[in-house]
């Protein structure tokens, strides 16, 4: 074990930080659907893998990489709103089980798909942002440019929550569903933006993960566990415990892989996940369990 | 014509008839009482004129043109709103915002944003609430709910208000003023009122006529004094005073 808190363990924490803005990111998608809907849409980290793969078909195709980005934003949010209107809504009288196992087989036919569409070849665009070295500890460019662009999408989420009637509306119903219709909303519509917006923040979070990350079928496994976790640690549905929790996750796997192992890393995070929840079922920020 | 017009309505959940072959009729302009014992059918009707329940038969017309079986955003949309006996007010959002939310999505003629703030400021205003943009739900006693409940019914500018129990709850002179305010939003904004409610003597104060419900059907329809003479209203909802 080689854990000192010297410059290495500051870099760790600063590069802990850094992953949250992602985590938090993907964890506001989760959470905003979950809150809204009340379904858990266990195949989203499967979105953000089709949204890398058509931000990468389209930038090798020739488009500029903003222009792709933008694609891939639209088309997982069109992916989402068609999730909703085709796999979602038959559901949503169902036993929450059945609602999880439907997104779940979700799961494994897009992970298939891609699968026999793409290859399980590993992919990634080839850009290469290099990294800035403050104090002897380095920072990569793309894990910045991550860390500003999902926090910049979420505060513009936020603003459009607290300042658009449709966003009031959305964080109304997340609280009371049946008043609404009363006071002449359409929760449909609604749910199929909240739906779009959450894909739209998957497909956001896939075009800032082709700049750090492989492309590949699989993807999906290594964050969508980690994603639910964090939904689940700060309280499903509730946003500001997403975020918190996408913090406090990020910091046990940037710390414990600096002074042990990345593998560590997760191993005490997931402990620490199921500590929480012996003691917090409904996760520090929920409501209900 | 009748602004809303109910016809033979029936409401069945499995084997049990919640509402059989209910009828009657609210002209424009009138505070209608319905009324009856727990378990008579007051709040199914209301929620099968609502949308919230789609009918199992019968008719529902408002200003002429079939209502039954629309979505409730629709029915609100056509100008009946709706208030519950037990307010549910959004308590992540501020009052004018609630009621904000009503005037916005519950009119379909073209509401913009300015005059919905105006609508929901209006009517909280109307209903003796703070109109001040920071306001928030919390701390909220049960008159203050009830007003809340009204002003977000009243800012979907409904020609129709159903409300429920809006008495339940209140004290004696919170009671009074509610029924004053019910009186007072008939008379000022031209709005066509249907109250369920089980305290009779405010009620009877301030409404035209009653419907009374007894078992899913209706027993009694007429003025209020001729309600409280009819041997049948007395006994099914009043029996536990005159047996007394």
């Amino acid at each position: 074990m080689d854990c000192q808190l010297d410059i290495f363990f500051l870099e760790a924490v600063l590069n802990g930080l850094l992953l949250a803005g992602l985590l938090a990111l993907l964890a506001l998608g989760l959470n905003l659907i979950f809150g809204v809907i009340d379904v858990v849409w266990i195949c989203y980290a499967e979105l953000v893998m089709i949204g890398m793969y058509g931000i990468y078909y389209a930038h090798k195709g020739g488009v500029p990489l903003l222009l792709a980005a933008l694609f891939g934003i639209l088309l997982v949010a069109l992916a989402g709103a068609v999730l909703h209107q085709v796999v979602i809504r038959p559901v949503l009288d169902s036993a929450p089980i059945n609602q999880l196992l439907v997104t779940g087989g979700v799961l494994f036919f897009l992970q298939a798909a891609a699968t026999m569409a793409f290859g399980v070849d590993f992919r990634n665009l080839g850009i290469r942002f290099g990294s800035i070295t403050l104090a002897d500890m380095s920072f990569s460019y793309s894990r910045i440019i991550t860390f500003g662009v999902a926090l910049a999408a979420m505060l513009v989420l936020w603003l459009f929550l607290s300042r658009t009637y449709v966003g009031i509306a959305i964080r109304a119903i997340a609280q009371d569903r049946q008043i609404m219709p009363l006071m002449g909303v359409d929760q449909r519509r609604i749910y199929l933006i909240t739906s779009a917006i959450g894909g739209g923040l998957a497909g956001l979070a896939a075009a800032l993960m082709v700049l750090q990350y492989d492309i590949y079928p699989q993807i999906g496994l290594q964050f969508g566990p980690l994603i639910f976790m964090i939904c689940v640690l700060g309280g499903l549905g509730s946003l500001i415990g997403g975020f918190v929790a996408a913090f406090i996750i990020s910091e046990f796997i940037a710390i414990g892989g600096s002074c042990f192992a990345t593998e560590w890393g997760y191993a005490i995070a997931f402990l620490f996940f199921m500590v929480v929840i012996f003691i917090r079922p409904q996760g520090l920020f929920g409501g209900r369990s | 014509m009748p602004l809303l017009n109910v016809s033979g309505l029936s409401k069945r959940f499995g084997a049990l008839r919640a509402v059989n072959n209910v009828s009657f009729a609210v002209e424009e302009g009138e505070i209608l009482g319905l009324i009856g014992p727990n378990g008579s059918g007051k709040s199914t009707t209301f929620n099968c004129i609502a949308g919230l329940y789609t009918p199992s038969g019968g008719s529902i017309l408002f200003e002429g043109a079939e209502i039954a079986g629309l979505p409730a955003n629709r029915v609100c949309h056509k100008g009946i709103g709706r208030t519950f006996q037990i307010p549910r007010p959004f308590r992540n959002l501020t009052l004018l915002e609630n009621v904000a939310l009503s005037a916005y999505f519950g009119q379909d003629r073209g509401a913009t944003r300015a005059n919905c703030w105006r609508f929901a400021e209006e009517a909280l205003a109307l209903v003796g609430l703070p109109t001040d943009a920071r306001a928030v739900t919390d701390g909220l006693g049960a008159a203050a709910l009830k007003k809340l409940e009204l002003a977000r019914a009243l800012a979907t500018q409904p020609r129709v208000l159903l409300a429920d129990e809006s008495l339940n709850g209140l004290d004696h002179s919170e009671m009074e003023q509610a029924a004053d305010m019910l009186n007072r939003i008939r008379r000022e904004k031209g709005i066509t009122i249907v109250w369920v409610e089980h305290i009779m003597g405010v009620l009877m104060r301030v409404v035209d006529r009653v419907v009374v419900l007894d078992h899913g059907e209706v027993i009694f329809a007429g003025p209020p004094k001729d309600a409280q003479a009819n041997a049948r209203v007395v006994e099914v909802y009043l029996g536990t005073e005159t047996d007394a």
